[in-house]
């Protein structure tokens, strides 16, 4: 009878241990979300990409080998009219056929208490690369947990719109990112 | 003995002459120009001065419930009178559903409405690409029909004035006496 009970207590530990050491790795792309914001003569307008890959290795309890890497396809912008659209790709905005990639590679991830984290990285754009910081939230429910966060870059520190376009009082300067990134886990490797 | 409309009555017609001298050919130049900063900039003022002609009607609607004109000339045919009536409801009816369609089609393409960037309209249809270019096209051809009932408008003033000398015109011109 003991011996049965130790048995018990032995699987239920077996069963839980792993549970703690989940590493959610697994990027869902097509239920995560990629948009910003800003101003266009104090309009506001919203846009997207629609395409961007991401590695992303997240442990709660390890939060040192936390790291995400995320690579975004320039050209599959959505900038919320098609007239622009076909103009952000071109030289004195995104440049897409010399850059046809956006780039976010962590540095550091610390928390803040609760589900809430501070992310610092590099995002590099139209080759410029520069330090960002942003807020997320981690919402884990299963194996499946969602990051949300959104920070504000200005366009203008990655000579995003050169030339007549940077000219901030037409399309403002900051731009606000907004991210959702719906991720999996899968035991982690020892 | 000329019978003037009200000052405020004069004011808002010549206001609202002005408006829509300025934003007819500034809709059509605008349409076709390059993406810029201009273009984005010029696109605002219509849509400022679209905005503000539609409060300005709404004005001289009330001023105009609340006030009779003078009366048209004695001995006018029935058929002038009956003309006149009409062209003068179509305008009012233009100047009203040319910016409202205006206003939809910017919606629909995804664009708030930001008085002179200061106060949001609400987005009264959702965006939608095939209901933006239809509404384009209705703003486009009610834009010109209430720009020839414009032209029909003056032609029948200076026929007035002109050729029956009669004080049609006077009576609305910003100079003159007011009683």
């Amino acid at each position: 009878m003991n011996g049965l009970r130790c048995l018990l207590v032995a699987g239920l530990l077996c069963a839980v241990t792993p549970v703690s050491a989940l590493e959610f790795n697994q990027v869902q792309t097509d239920e995560s979300r990629l948009a910003f914001a800003y101003e266009q003569m104090s309009v506001p307008m919203d846009g997207r990409f629609s395409k961007f890959k991401a590695q992303l290795a997240f442990d709660p309890a390890r939060l040192a080998k936390a790291s995400a890497r995320i690579e975004v396809d320039v050209a599959s912008i959505d900038t919320g009219s098609t007239e622009a659209d076909a103009e952000v790709v071109g030289k004195a905005w995104f440049d897409a056929k010399r850059f046809p990639s956006v780039s976010f590679v962590s540095s550091a991830i610390r928390a803040l208490g609760g589900n809430r984290y501070e992310a610092s990285g590099k995002l590099s754009i139209k080759g410029k690369t520069r330090d960002v910081v942003t807020p997320v939230t981690f919402q884990p429910s299963g194996n499946k947990g969602i990051f949300e966060g959104s920070f504000t870059i200005r366009r203008l520190d990655y000579a995003i719109g050169e030339g007549i376009w940077a000219d901030v009082s037409a399309v403002a300067d900051e731009v606000k990112i907004k991210f959702r990134i719906v991720v999996y886990a899968a035991p982690a490797k020892k | 003995m000329t019978q003037r409309y009200t000052l405020t009555a004069i004011s808002l017609h010549w206001l609202m002459a002005v408006l829509l001298f300025g934003i007819f050919p500034l809709g059509i130049y605008m349409h076709d120009l390059p993406l810029s900063p201009a273009k984005l900039q010029l696109y605002s003022y219509h849509k400022w001065i679209g905005v503000t002609v539609f409060m300005l009607v709404l004005l001289r609607l009330l001023w105009r419930a609340t006030h009779k004109p003078p009366p048209l000339p004695f001995g006018m045919p029935r058929w002038q009178e009956w003309a006149s009536g009409a062209v003068h409801a179509l305008l009012y009816l233009l100047m009203l559903v040319v910016p409202v369609s205006g206003w939809l089609m910017s919606s629909a393409k995804g664009f708030k409405t930001v008085w002179f960037g200061i106060v949001a309209l609400p987005d009264l249809v959702a965006k939608d690409k095939a209901l933006g270019e239809w509404l384009g096209e209705v703003h486009e051809v009610l834009s010109f029909t209430l720009a020839l009932l414009i032209v029909l408008h003056v032609a029948a003033a200076l026929k007035h004035h002109f050729l029956e000398r009669d004080d049609v015109l006077r009576r609305m011109l910003p100079w003159g006496d007011f009683k």
